[in-house]
């Protein structure tokens, strides 16, 4: 195995019910704690078990947080787990296996090495601990000492019973032995250079950074209805949500979860709802609600495949028309879209000041790839953690929906003050009674347009990572940025740029004076209809010139965005 | 006790046809509040849409007017986010039964602490007269020209079914009894369906003052303690009897959703008075190191 490399990249493979994800989470542990940089994505059926499921993890001494084509390493933990990724694997690509189930698949030339997790597994009580083997194993041959090993084995089974407890220790520590046998043998050399950075970094999910921005950002009701991808959010809130006080309510469906949200707004909360497409699809007749309020809203939309159930498990980011266009009526709303954890974190944390502070709904655009995926980063920057409420204190004769300069009416909430708080989803007067007064109508309607011109001067710049004037820009939006940030630094052209977009809409004023220079601007999404180009097109009259899409369901690698990259600028 | 007066939001244009049912259905809820002596700044009304749900509008009080069948998740959340103020739900048959049966079944095994309130005539009154999910079998209407062939909804045995912690009905006709009712639903912690009968003047000829007089009565020595009985009492109609007016149903053993939910075990203070705990925030960060 090749030595030089700065990151491995280890794969695993089996069936659903397996275990896979428990495998990933403990190496994730279990790497950072060694003082590597860990970088993890998982691919998975929408199926409780069988079928093939993957993990890729990348293990650097150097900061890596995009998924690769390459692997370096391939753990099959049963027959078919080879053909699932075979189009990954190269000639210096090394199989751990048994041979003799994955003889079919192994293509010719490929390195293999003869293991069976099961078997091992089996001998110490039962094959469920193949998981465990292939832990210890990857454990020794990352160098991590026995000892740690061990300690987290007795630390992830805490309360377990102790046979449990003690088979385990026996499965990692087994592979362990298998590890160290094949590093001592030559067959596995690999060495890098832990990072004492690493110790005091935080290692999460895209979703869990998402819920810690919920939380910062004073996030005290959560209604959302399950769907992959978005469930991790209120799994998050419903776990830490009772030390926090939060009202976590599972709905009977999205219509409920967005109309609560809104109640609770209503009442002085700070709420979310949280979907996927096809939740928010239902969403939007309470999202137009919101317009029609003057409610701040904070909805997180996890991109996943559509149209309708599309595919379940997998990701694009296909939904940002129907952000930008969801709702009935005409009302602002602003889109940020995090491109990576420590956007994941700020992003949401700034979704509930921005729509409270005006009044509107705020989405923060996330994806299954996004969702789904760890690395470790710089712990969350807490020191100026506060919730400024925007809500005021009424006075009798309060008027929710005043008509004043700025178009901004002081919110009030029920039981603060003397006032009452009155809404309504007819068109309304300043008090919040129906009224058919058209004249007050276009009033109306110029008022709630009118926080569009806050919601742009508040708007978070491009990301820009400059080029030389009039060359070549890519630019990218929500989740890809770690991956094209990745495939620049492959690519090393000076006269390539990157801007990247952490709020799509409404644009930053900035955006066709960063854009219009170039003499290429391609766009790069994971879509097929170019929907981030459309928007740049319609938003700020800039032409894109070329376009790289995809929308197989599967998140861009680093390789793909290079080999792409050099069709277009041959 | 506070004067009815505190209820009346002064002048005001209202929608609703001479002789309707819901003047009553406003008149009687304002008594029973002033009665329960509710300050209008502790209450706050959630409709939906019909002509029911504009209700709030003739009140003077907090309310969130929203959308057609949504009035019950937003009330869980409003009562579940401050405690302090009286949350009354309330709409017509189609809004809470029609468009928003799923959240009225769900609201009930939720338990909040609201009061549920359905004007119940039988009729879609603001689209003009088409049925309603509680319309007799055989009302004709210009959608069903030959009569309604769908079982009416039965919202008491649904109700009683879902073990509601309190179920009632009532007809307009009889206010004192109503009033009486409300009182002791709004009182009752958790929640409280109270189901009032009351004509459509203009779409249900049928259904009219008269016709409710003569197909309802009072429920006598039933106790309320008992499901069985409840459920019993709730579908004599549908068995060829009258409809019975009256407490159906109490289940006080229930727990309401925030004390089962626990957000005001430690902290009593509504949502709006707290803020983000730091120090918590920091200890969750750390265990993210290791």
């Amino acid at each position: 195995m090749n030595t030089e490399h700065k990151d491995y990249s280890v794969v695993l493979v089996g069936p659903a019910g397996m275990g896979i994800q428990t495998v990933e989470q403990a190496l994730v542990k279990i790497l950072k704690s060694a003082g590597y940089h860990i970088f993890a994505t998982k691919e998975y059926m929408s199926r409780v078990r069988g079928g093939m499921n993957s993990t890729s993890l990348r293990v650097g001494s150097v900061p890596v947080s995009a998924p690769v084509e390459r692997i370096d390493l391939l753990l099959a933990l049963a027959p078919g787990g080879v053909s699932h990724v075979s189009e990954r694997i190269s000639p210096t690509t090394i199989i751990l296996g048994e041979k003799e189930q994955f003889e079919q698949e192994i293509p010719a030339g490929i390195r293999t090495i003869d293991i069976s997790f099961e078997q091992i597994a089996s001998a110490i009580g039962n094959k469920l601990y193949s998981n465990t083997v292939a832990v210890g194993l990857l454990g020794a041959v990352f160098h991590v000492e026995g000892a740690t090993l061990e300690d987290f084995v007795q630390k992830r089974f805490a309360g377990k019973e102790q046979k449990i407890v003690e088979e385990n220790k026996k499965a990692i520590r087994a592979g362990f032995e298998q590890g160290l046998r094949l590093v001592q043998s030559g067959l596995l050399d690999i060495r890098l250079q832990p990072d004492s950075r690493v110790k005091n970094q935080i290692v999460m999910e895209g979703i869990e950074a998402v819920g810690f921005g919920a939380l910062a950002g004073g996030c005290n009701f959560i209604g959302a209805y399950p769907m992959s991808p978005s469930t991790g959010l209120l799994t998050f809130l419903a776990k830490h949500g009772k030390r926090f006080g939060v009202v976590v309510e599972q709905a009977e469906d999205e219509i409920a979860a967005i109309n609560m949200a809104l109640g609770a707004w209503y009442a002085g909360a700070r709420g979310i709802a949280s979907t996927s497409g096809g939740g928010f699809a239902l969403m939007t007749e309470g999202f137009s609600l919101a317009g029609m309020l003057e409610s701040p809203l904070v909805i997180h939309l996890a991109q996943r495949p559509g149209p309708a159930t599309g595919l379940p498990t997998r990701t694009e980011q296909a939904d940002l028309d129907l952000a930008l266009y969801a709702g009935h009526g005409e009302f602002p709303r602003a889109i940020l879209a995090p491109g990576n954890l420590q956007q994941a974190f700020e992003l949401t944390r700034h979704a509930f000041d921005l729509a409270d502070q005006f009044q509107v709904p705020v989405f923060v655009l996330t994806d299954q790839y996004l969702a789904d995926t760890y690395y470790n980063t710089e712990p969350f920057d807490l020191s100026d953690v506060r919730v400024n409420h925007h809500f005021v204190e009424t006075q009798e004769g309060y008027l929710r929906f005043a008509l004043t300069e700025s178009g901004l009416s002081p919110r009030g909430i029920p039981g603060l003050g003397r006032g009452l708080v009155a809404v309504d989803s007819d068109e309304h007067d300043e008090f919040g009674r129906i009224t058919e007064d058209l004249n007050l109508r276009t009033k109306m309607v110029e008022k709630r347009r009118s926080k569009e011109k806050f919601l742009i001067e508040q708007a978070i710049a491009p990301m820009v990572r400059p080029a030389p004037k009039k060359e070549h820009l890519v630019i990218c939006w929500g989740s890809t940025l770690p991956i094209v940030q990745e495939a620049l630094e492959v690519l090393g052209r000076e006269d390539v740029g990157l801007v990247h977009f952490p709020q799509v809409f409404p644009l930053h004023p900035s955006t066709a004076a960063i854009l219009a220079p170039a003499r290429t601007r391609i766009c790069l999404e994971g879509n097929a209809g170019g929907q981030f180009a459309r928007l740049l097109k319609a938003y700020a009259d800039v032409e894109i010139t070329h376009r790289i899409l995809k929308y197989n369901g599967a998140a861009f690698t680093v390789e793909e965005v290079v080999r792409r990259l050099k069709e277009i600028l041959k | 006790m506070l004067d009815e007066k505190v209820f009346y939001p002064g002048k005001l244009d209202i929608a609703w046809c001479p002789g309707c049912g819901n003047y009553g259905i406003l008149r009687v809820l304002q008594k029973a509040l002033a009665e329960l002596d509710i300050d209008p700044h502790n209450l706050v009304m959630v409709s939906g849409i019909g002509q029911a749900a504009k209700l709030p509008h003739y009140f003077n009080c907090h309310y969130f007017n929203g959308l057609h069948g949504r009035a019950l998740p937003a009330a869980f959340a409003i009562s579940a986010v401050n405690p302090n103020l009286t949350v009354i739900a309330e709409s017509g048959d189609g809004d809470m039964y029609g468009e928003g049966g799923n959240h009225f079944m769900h609201t009930i095994r939720r338990n909040p602490n609201i009061t549920n309130i359905v004007h119940n005539n039988m009729v879609y009154g603001l689209t003009k007269g088409q049925a309603s999910p509680t319309s007799r079998r055989g009302f004709k209407t210009p959608v069903q020209p030959a009569g309604v062939i769908n079982e009416p909804f039965n919202p008491l045995a649904v109700a009683i079914a879902l073990d509601a912690s309190f179920v009632a009905r009532t007809f307009i006709g009889e206010a004192e009894r109503t009033k009486e009712i409300l009182k002791q639903a709004i009182r009752h912690p958790g929640y409280a369906l109270v189901d009032i009968l009351q004509p459509c003047v203009t779409f249900n000829k049928v259904n009219t003052y008269q016709w409710f007089k003569e197909s309802t009565y009072w429920l006598e020595d039933h106790n309320p303690l008992d499901r069985r009985a409840a459920f019993s009492r709730a579908i004599e109609e549908s068995e060829g009897g009258k409809l019975p007016l009256g407490i159906f149903y109490i289940n006080p053993n229930k727990v309401p959703y925030n004390q089962a939910a626990g957000i005001y075990e430690t902290d009593t203070r509504p949502l709006f008075q707290r803020s983000v705990d730091l120090e918590k925030l920091r200890g969750l960060l750390q265990s993210y190191k290791e």
